[in-house]
């Protein structure tokens, strides 16, 4: 079902967390971004927070050490770093509402030239999926969005316009796409790396917008 | 408030009381702090008309242990308030969704934070407040907003529940409660908002004064009821998640 051109998930995650700077409060979203957290060597200095009030949680728990009480937004068992706390979920969404949490991750069906996102609903569904995603994207520091380039069917999914219900306007910042590294430029998208094996060319006809290329164009950093 | 009266020895006694037409809101965030021996009880106990509010209504996640939805499934209910009426997986689907499409069950969704500051607010006695969350979105439209500052903001009503069904790791018999890592999420704020808020106690329940002060999570004046769990197969606990194939 993935899209196998260009980078793969866990590598659009990894450029996205190469972004990450020490100190900051994280929140990750289900699905690819939270593998941002799958390559942390504990050498960096972030504190994971979880929508479900859980602050400084580290990687997937092991047999061993498995609290079927502790979990992610996921609903993955975790485990805690030294000087984690828990808070319930007033304070959690303060926390976000408050401005607090320095970027947040998330997958998305659409992402729009002048930085609208569509993430809880389908075409044509009565209701849907919002959890937490309209509070991050309308109160964190930065909004990050991972997806894949094109849909099932070849479409673009960096559109000129979100047609689905959005979830919030105007709030992202930066988009990691299996194809490459992405800003919204409020009149088409900024390049700024390209993924190995694709071209320009190509990513224009598969991008909404005006496509602008970063001066000396370079391939996706992967690695620090 | 007798203290000893808020100690209940079966679920079945618990939830007795419970009118048709009742709101209820259910603790819980995946599986930590479910109160799955109160939703089997309600289910017994048959009230019908129920809304209910909570974080979602369940059924994406195997094995499936007593949530919202089955109490739908089980034809008690007129409207859930919750942050997802289908799955975060678009290729999920929930149980609920039939029972929404269909129009047999009403359904209010809420952004997940202004749903536990609904919440917050009905228990702190504020009417309503203004909230960033969602302005710009098919959820604010034709609704009341306002710039504060230079930025809209949404008008936001208090929720208040009738129960709150909530799961704790340990409570006194003054009702003082202590929840274990994830099992708090929306159970404290929950517990400020309900008119009874009654609870389900994974451990044996203490004397008064065997928690101390400085630990207490939520103190028994937010508390009305407490079970306490029994071991299995008689009990129902957190199973582990089945892993899902992608």
């Amino acid at each position: 079902m993935s899209e196998t051109k260009g980078l793969t998930r866990q590598q659009m995650a990894d450029r996205m967390a190469l972004e990450f700077q020490d100190g900051w409060i994280v929140n990750l979203g289900v699905g690819i971004p939270t593998m941002c957290s799958n390559t942390d060597t504990g050498d960096r200095d972030f504190t994971y927070h979880s929508e479900n009030g859980v602050i400084g949680y580290g990687g997937v728990a092991s047999p061993q050490e498995e609290d079927l009480l502790l979990v992610n937004a996921g609903g993955q068992n975790v485990t805690l770093k030294p000087g984690a706390s828990v808070v319930h979920h007033a304070d959690s969404f303060a926390i976000i509402r408050g401005g607090h949490i320095d970027v947040t991750v998330m997958g998305a069906y659409q992402v729009s030239m002048t930085g609208d996102f569509a993430n809880w609903k389908l075409k044509g569904q009565k209701g849907g999926g919002i959890g937490g995603a309209m509070d991050l994207a309308a109160c964190a520091k930065r909004v990050f969005i991972i997806l894949e380039h094109v849909t099932r069917a070849g479409g673009p999914r960096l559109v000129t316009a979100c047609d689905l219900p959005v979830t919030a306007r105007g709030v992202v910042k930066l988009i990691s796409t299996n194809y490459g590294l992405f800003e919204p430029t409020g009149d088409g998208f900024l390049l700024r790396e390209i993924a190995p094996g694709l071209t320009v060319d190509e990513i224009r006809a598969t991008t909404g917008g005006k496509l602008t290329v970063a001066d000396g164009l370079k391939p996706v950093q992967l690695s620090r | 408030m007798g203290q000893k009266s808020k100690q209940f020895d079966s679920f079945r006694e618990a939830v007795a009381d419970v009118k048709d037409g009742s709101t209820i809101g259910f603790g819980g965030f995946a599986m930590p702090g479910v109160p799955f021996n109160l939703i089997k009880a309600l289910m017994e106990q048959g009230a019908k008309r129920l809304t209910l509010v909570g974080n979602t209504t369940g059924g994406a996640q195997q094995p499936r242990m007593p949530d919202m939805g089955m109490l739908v499934e089980n034809g008690q209910v007129a409207k859930v308030i919750c942050a997802f009426t289908a799955a975060t997986r678009p290729t999920d689907v929930l149980p609920f969704t039939k029972y929404y499409e269909s129009g047999e069950v009403d359904a209010e969704l809420v952004p997940q934070g202004t749903l536990a500051e609904r919440m917050r607010s009905a228990g702190a006695g504020i009417p309503a407040f203004y909230t960033p969350t969602a302005v710009g979105t098919e959820l604010a439209e034709g609704r009341e907003t306002r710039v504060i500052n230079g930025r809209e903001y949404l008008l936001e009503y208090a929720l208040k529940l009738d129960y709150a069904f909530i799961r704790a790791r340990k409570a006194d018999t003054f009702g003082n409660l202590r929840f274990h890592r994830a099992q708090r999420n929306f159970c404290p704020v929950m517990a400020t908002a309900a008119t009874c808020t009654i609870v389900e106690v994974d451990e044996p329940i203490l004397p008064a004064g065997a928690i101390d002060p400085d630990d207490v999570h939520t103190p028994g004046i937010f508390v009305h009821r407490l079970v306490q769990v029994p071991p299995e197969p008689e009990g129902l606990w957190p199973a582990k998640r089945q892993e899902r194939r992608r």
